[in-house]
């Protein structure tokens, strides 16, 4: 906290110099810099508006106006017309892989952390590092293992065939975050209930569980942005339209319906939209829960 | 006092689940991986022993070079494209003008959406009837605005649309591992009369070492093993002239039914991107750097 405060004002001046500094000092890395982040920024922009206003086209429209006019007559016809498409189930489905997935990982990962962080010991320590390892494993290389599990459990064409993987593919990360939220606790803090003779379960439910709400957070966003994202697992891994994910829905919308342009970007705006809502009210945790999962 | 401190500790069962959850759907795949590639397996059914013949059979698979070759192509496409512009923007990103930070917002967009929505939207863009690229294919030199239809361009506007998603998080890693460096560091040398530029080469591109190192292993490895995009916006064509290794596995695999096939390749790009992974962390010292600073 003091370490940033301390660093604030200081980190500022870094990068605004005040005038006293002289022009030498201000802009010079910075230029190519800013010329590259503008450059960068109409490419991001460009087809993110695309998308927006395409959505609110109507499909007549699309074809004689240009791409980028603003659409003359806006309508909301591609939006409604996307419910009788069962995107309704798609969104449905997206949202229990989400929350199933991140309640699972939160649930096994926490107090894995606790003992990662609190027990010393040789396999403990171990244990650790194979999540660390875990972290190099890339989905796609073991798909068709994973496949063979999930048609074995009899869990083929199900949102649990979904869930299960990306949560296990997700629990790497979320460890690694949540075993440094938990270092930041004080040794003091658990001694201090230790010697009062605390249970670890009294512990964890005291004091791990609400001094790690920032990690979990973090955390949260992180996995459910994932899960809600994911394609690899339910392209493989369900088939029928009751099971199907919004990604999914997605790419179905694209090879039946491949010119109602209009109607697919509405698709796309649809399931963008929790996860802006999301950005807006998490911005800064998901962000710092990026940075402090891989620059470390 | 330390018996009491030891009961108090968590046990290991605190970890049991999210390893033995991790051990079912991480580890035993990879392992589960190598057996199925020494047998004959058509998703149906259970996988039969034939021994090396899935292995033998790579030779007389006629896709396999051209594999290989786009793989490392996009590999490298990726990497010289993506890092240069993370690190410029990364760094420009972490001043903390205001200006920046609303730049910053939209910046980290193509973060929130997902493989899916990011493919249609831009296969629509380039759609070189309607989308953009009939409109505007002429000022970038492709007057009939087709992009993906072209054998020679298709990998490279993959690269383009893998980095439109990807430099964003590449970005945030350089951001805030620039907003970690001293900064008595930048007082020091402006002291010494050093300019922008030289201060850029001497002391943020050093401090930043662990962090391109970490940004290139992702990227790398990301690169053998990422092919959902592809799929979804070319399936490999036309011909073949984007058909990666990782897609070609999923092909085999997945269209194909050869599941043993298909997972010698997955073995073949697990041991690519591990060695790719040994050869950067030994080649730049990575490894003996963090071991240093844990030991100290």
């Amino acid at each position: 906290m003091s370490l940033d405060l301390a660093r604030r004002p200081a980190h500022r001046s870094r990068s605004v110099p005040p005038p006293s500094a002289g022009p030498r000092r201000r802009g010079r890395p910075n230029f190519p810099a800013g010329i590259a982040a503008t450059v960068w920024l109409l490419i991001v922009a460009v087809p993110v508006y695309f998308v927006v206003i395409t959505g609110f086209r109507s499909q007549d429209q699309y074809i004689e106006q240009g791409p980028l006019d603003l659409p003359t007559s806006p309508t909301l016809d591609n939006f409604t017309s996307l419910f009788d498409l069962g995107f309704t189930r798609f969104l449905t489905n997206s949202l229990v892989v989400a929350f199933g997935t991140v309640a699972l990982v939160l649930a096994v990962a926490l107090p894995a952390a606790y003992a990662i962080v609190r027990n010393p010991s040789r396999s403990v320590r171990s244990m650790f590092n194979v999540f660390l390892l875990g972290l190099a494993v890339p989905a796609q290389a073991v798909i068709v293992p994973i496949y063979l599990i999930i048609t074995r459990l009899q869990l083929y064409d199900t949102l649990l065939a979904i869930i299960l993987p990306t949560a296990a593919f997700s629990l790497p990360i979320a460890i690694v975050v949540l075993t440094s939220t938990l270092r930041d606790i004080p040794g003091e803090l658990y001694e201090a209930m230790t010697v009062d003779g605390a249970t670890p379960a009294r512990v964890f439910g005291r004091l791990v569980l609400p001094l790690s709400r920032p990690g979990l957070v973090s955390v949260g966003i992180f996995v459910g942005l994932g899960a809600w994202n994911g394609f690899l697992f339910p392209l493989v891994l369900t088939q029928s339209q009751d099971q199907r994910v919004l990604p999914l829905g997605l790419w179905n919308f694209q090879s039946q319906y491949g010119t109602n342009v209009p109607g697919l970007m509405a698709a796309v705006v649809l399931s963008a939209l929790p996860v802006l809502a999301l950005y807006l009210f998490g911005r800064r945790h998901l962000l710092s829960g990026l940075a402090a999962g891989f620059g470390k | 006092m330390t018996t009491s401190k030891a009961a108090a500790r968590p046990g290991i069962i605190w970890a049991a689940p999210a390893v033995l959850f991790f051990a079912a759907f991480g580890i035993l795949p990879v392992f589960a991986v190598v057996y199925l590639s020494f047998t004959k397996w058509n998703g149906l059914g259970d996988p039969v022993w034939t021994g090396l013949s899935n292995w033998a059979a790579l030779a007389d698979d006629s896709e396999l070079f051209n594999g290989i070759g786009k793989t490392l192509l996009l590999t490298v496409v990726s990497w010289v494209g993506q890092t240069p512009l993370a690190l410029l923007i990364g760094v420009w990103a972490a001043g903390t003008q205001r200006s920046r930070a609303v730049l910053s917002t939209l910046f980290f967009l193509p973060l929130l959406l997902s493989t899916a929505a990011i493919s249609v939207t831009f296969v629509s863009l380039l759609d070189p009837n309607f989308g953009l690229a009939a409109d505007y294919g002429k000022y970038l030199g492709v007057p009939d605005g087709n992009f993906l239809g072209s054998p020679e361009k298709a990998l490279y506007v993959i690269a383009f649309v893998i980095a439109w998603q990807f430099v964003p998080f590449h970005t945030l890693l350089y951001q805030s591992a620039t907003r970690q460096i001293p900064v008595s560091l930048y007082e020091a040398a402006q002291l010494d009369g050093a300019t922008g530029v030289r201060q850029f080469f001497s002391i943020t591109l050093p401090q930043l070492r662990n962090t391109i190192i970490a940004s290139s292993v992702l990227i790398l490895v990301g690169s053998l093993t990422y092919f959902e995009m592809i799929l979804l916006m070319t399936n490999g064509g036309p011909g073949t002239a984007t058909r990666v290794l990782p897609l070609h596995m999923y092909i085999k695999g997945f269209v194909g039914f050869d599941m043993g096939y298909a997972s010698v390749l997955a073995v073949v790009l697990v041991t690519l991107g591990t060695a790719l992974s040994v050869v950067v962390v030994r080649l730049t010292g990575y490894h003996r750097m963090t071991s240093d600073r844990e030991g100290a």
